[in-house]
């Protein structure tokens, strides 16, 4: 196996087992804000109760956030030194910015919001939690900064260095194996670096892939207590706001994956024609909802509707989408492969800059398949709960639906790592869009047993977490929230400041 | 009145950052390292409580250190992160464990279970405090370099005697630190247990950073010559030295709270000395010393250095503000509550 094979696959595995864990951080994060601020307001113990139990699930998914997450702060020096090297100027200061602004915001108050119940009073408290949530989204926004301008670079210029003084290269200027060393990317603008043409589009679907993902934990363990029996003022309430939640930000997701989709056919348009499954080129192209990709013969399996993609992508069904076929474009591939000149060796050469189109069409094509599950399962909740039948659990349609809300809790997990393969599968054979090959960018200094004893050792200590984490988040469930008819665990102080305000009103 | 160097203005921020994280992360560490020795369930409960709402702020100065290194010098966060490969797994991984362990331990009673998360938290803190020591002697000693400062040594080249014996001093310092805090935050019979142990354990601290100091003067030749070219590199090792002796005497007088900032200023002499004499140095190569990466060849563009101190001055004061608010919060000892450890 090649080092570039292994990096890749240890970035993949501490990736994708860290990215378990953030979007619930991110999204339970936002639902701990909305049940401390229902408290404030009524002073109903129930939402207290409610805090309590999910700041528990929280605090879980958080520590193993952390501890997966400081691994990948140092991969990019580890395994991608030559990368770090190219890229350093312009990536690493997102990076310090994420640890400046978001990381230490979130971890001192996470202490307060843990640990600070009888420490602080209840609107301290709440400021904490507060900070928390905004902490986590402050880190997705650096590290979605971070990967867009892998995916869509601006702001930087190329920049070499002649005899000791820099030189900079003119735009266009194609990365060599031998300028490995002496070329990196520099930035000119760093807010064009930041606001990349993807930055938002890609930070709005992470973020609400998260807020999901922490909406849909929360209705499951809800729909659990109230198949079981147990629990029920508590689930009630706390299926409520996870189903509100849910049905907000599913819908929000349909509109932002369709900004996203344009956003990628406008600035990857090699990426859009691979998860869509666009070989030709050809007027009123047609959408594939599912299907199989026949990569030796080009062709896509599956039932289509004609002109769609041309609509969804352009506004219009006659304008074709850009088939893989064309792409890229000749004078690109010239560029690289001066001999491509017959029509076969050009065709050859256009292949070399496609991602593995059948492994991304799919992962593309489950994400969505998913969010419009997710929608219509969170649709269908919410009619019930409107008609009233949600809690009739002697109802043979409820049970259906609630035993379908349980299971809901993996729909947002799976379709945000498909999102994510999609996305970093589809960027390949580059890592960074049209700039840098993956190929250049590994480090030239670790071996590939050295990266197989890590792989070894992290596959064992994260199958262990793992296994860890789901006993845990059991038995918690398991146990429950804590004492339901009167809260024995509010401080004194805290009981004091709401029989206040009874008093008062 | 012409502008800073940035060059040099960032060497010092990165230098702030890995000394604020020793001096935080290092007392959490050092609780680790002697949690085996406290025996009682009770006693590792109030340990681990004493650091529960701090280590995890104080591990992400290691982070903002690494994300500060990789923007501000790229080439040496890119050549001391690939050649410790291996040593930085481990680390890695002993951090993991650490982390859940402090987060595991206590959410079951069954006595197999405590003792496997007991032996996982002190083993990982000692494993994470040695690398760390055995780094930061690898980098004073120079590590090989080629000429596009790849590192060309050997991961066992790495394990060399003299950075071992800079790990075991950081292990007892960060024993030694680790147990002034405890000193600080406990009461009764587990405060006068630790307290007894804190003379003998610098006692041990103070003879082995003698011992390196030693070594470093006669084998590392480069040491000699900057400290003949900066003869205050004595006063402050001097100092901390001193400080560090003084520490006894505050904790027979009952002066936890002195004793502890004592601790802290001796780490931040050490690592003072250690940044004086290495200027303008980033990762020294050895034998051949001009393959080595400095504060200007291993640098972002000016830009880049003056957009991150924009990002500094914005943010240091922020997170001196929340790290004072937390401490302040948590001050005073610890007890176990329901939600405790």
């Amino acid at each position: 196996m090649s080092v570039e094979f292994l990096a890749r696959l240890q970035f993949t595995f501490t990736a994708a087992v860290h990215y378990i864990y953030p979007p619930l951080s991110i999204g339970l994060g936002v639902l701990l804000v909305t049940m401390e601020a229902l408290w404030l307001r009524t002073g109903n113990p129930l939402f207290h109760n409610m805090a309590r139990f999910w700041t528990r699930i929280f605090a879980l998914t958080f520590a193993i956030g952390v501890a997966t997450g400081i691994v990948m702060e140092f991969e990019f020096g580890t395994n991608w030194s030559t990368y770090s090297r190219f890229v350093g100027d312009i990536f690493g200061s997102a990076l310090a910015a994420e640890g400046i602004f978001a990381f230490f915001l979130e971890s001192g108050f996470l202490a307060i919001l843990l640990f600070g119940w009888d420490k602080v009073g209840p609107r301290v408290h709440f400021f904490a939690t507060c900070m928390v949530a905004f902490g986590a989204h402050f880190s997705a926004v650096w590290i979605v900064v971070a990967n867009s301008w892998m995916q869509t670079p601006s702001g930087y210029h190329l920049q070499t260095v002649v005899s000791g003084k820099p030189v900079t290269l003119p735009p266009g200027h194609i990365v060599t194996p031998a300028d490995l060393g002496s070329v990196r990317a520099v930035v000119d603008d760093f807010w064009a670096m930041v606001f990349n043409p993807s930055t938002i589009d890609r930070l709005t679907h992470v973020v609400l892939g998260a807020w999901m993902a922490g909406a849909f934990l929360v209705v499951s363990i809800s729909a659990f207590y109230l198949l079981k029996k147990r629990h029920l003022a508590f689930a009630r309430a706390s299926i409520k706001v996870g189903l509100a939640f849910a049905m907000v930000a599913s819908v929000l997701q349909m509109v932002s994956g369709d900004f996203t989709a344009k956003g990628v056919a406008k600035n990857q348009p090699i990426k859009l024609a691979a998860i869509e499954g666009v070989y030709k080129t050809a007027p009123g192209t047609p959408m594939t909802l599912f299907g199989y990709v026949d990569a030796k013969t080009e062709t896509v399996i599956g039932p289509k509707i004609p002109g769609l993609l041309s609509f969804l992508t352009w506004g219009t069904f006659a304008k074709p989408v850009p088939g893989l076929l064309d792409l890229p474009a000749k004078e690109f591939v010239l560029a690289r492969y001066p001999d491509a000149t017959t029509p076969d060796k050009l065709a050859g050469a256009r292949k070399t800059f496609w991602p593995n189109v059948p492994a991304v069409f799919q992962f593309y094509h489950a994400m969505i398949l998913i969010g419009v599950a997710l929608l219509g399962l969170a649709l269908v909740a919410c009619f019930f709960w409107w008609r009233g039948w949600l809690f009739h659990t002697d109802l043979l349609p409820t049970r259906w639906l609630l035993v379908a809300l349980v299971l809901s809790v993996l729909g947002p997990q799976i379709a945000n790592q498909a999102g994510w393969f999609a996305a970093e599968l589809g960027r390949q054979p580059w890592i960074v869009y049209d700039l840098l090959m993956t190929s250049q960018a590994f480090s030239k200094v670790v071996q590939a047993n050295q990266i197989i004893a890590s792989l070894v050792m992290f596959g064992l200590v994260y199958a262990l977490l793992f296994a860890l984490f789901l006993f845990l988040l059991t038995r918690k469930i398991q146990h429950g929230p804590d004492d339901e008819e009167e809260n024995e665990e509010m401080p004194e102080s805290w009981k004091a400041i709401i029989q206040e305000q009874n008093e008062r009103a | 009145m012409s502008l800073p160097d940035l060059n040099i203005v960032w060497f010092v921020l990165v230098g702030v950052l890995f000394t604020g994280y020793a001096i935080l992360d290092g007392f959490d560490l050092g609780v680790g390292i002697v949690h085996l020795f406290v025996k009682k369930d009770e006693h590792r409960r109030l340990l681990l409580n004493s650091i529960g709402p701090v280590w995890d702020g104080n591990e992400v100065w290691l982070v903002t250190g690494g994300g500060a290194l990789f923007a501000a010098f790229p080439e040496a966060y890119a050549t001391v992160f690939s050649g410790f490969y291996l040593a930085f797994m481990l680390l890695l991984c002993s951090l993991i464990f650490r982390a859940v362990a402090i987060e595991f331990r206590s959410k079951e009673e069954w006595i197999w279970w405590r003792q496997f998360w007991d032996v996982a938290f002190s083993l990982g803190s000692l494993v994470a405090a040695l690398l760390i020591g055995v780094a930061m002697g690898n980098i004073v000693r120079g590590i090989p370099l080629d000429s596009s400062h790849e590192f060309a040594g050997t991961f066992f080249g790495l394990l060399n005697p003299y950075a071992l014996l800079m790990g075991l001093t950081t292990v007892l310092l960060f024993a030694m630190h680790g147990l002034i805090y405890l000193a600080m935050k406990t009461e009764g019979e587990l405060h006068d247990l630790v307290s007894a142990w804190i003379p003998r354990v610098i006692g041990v601290f103070l003879a082995s950073y003698f011992l390196f100091n030693l070594t470093t003067l006669i084998e590392v030749p480069w040491v000699l010559e900057t400290v003949r070219a900066r003869p205050y590199v004595f006063a402050v090792v001097a100092a901390s030295v001193l400080i560090a002796l003084n520490i006894p005497r505050e904790i027979h007088n009952g002066r936890e709270f002195n004793a502890f900032l004592s601790s802290c200023a001796v780490m931040l002499l050490m690592m003072a000395t250690f940044g004086i004499t290495y200027f303008p140095n980033m990762v020294l190569s050895s034998p051949d010393q001009a393959n080595s990466l400095n504060i200007y060849n291993a640098a972002s563009t000016q830009k880049t250095l003056g957009i991150m101190l924009v990002i500094a001055v914005l943010g240091v004061p922020l997170v001196l503000a929340y790290t004072a608010s937390i401490y302040w919060v948590f001050r005073g000892k610890t007890t176990l509550a329901k939600h405790s450890y």
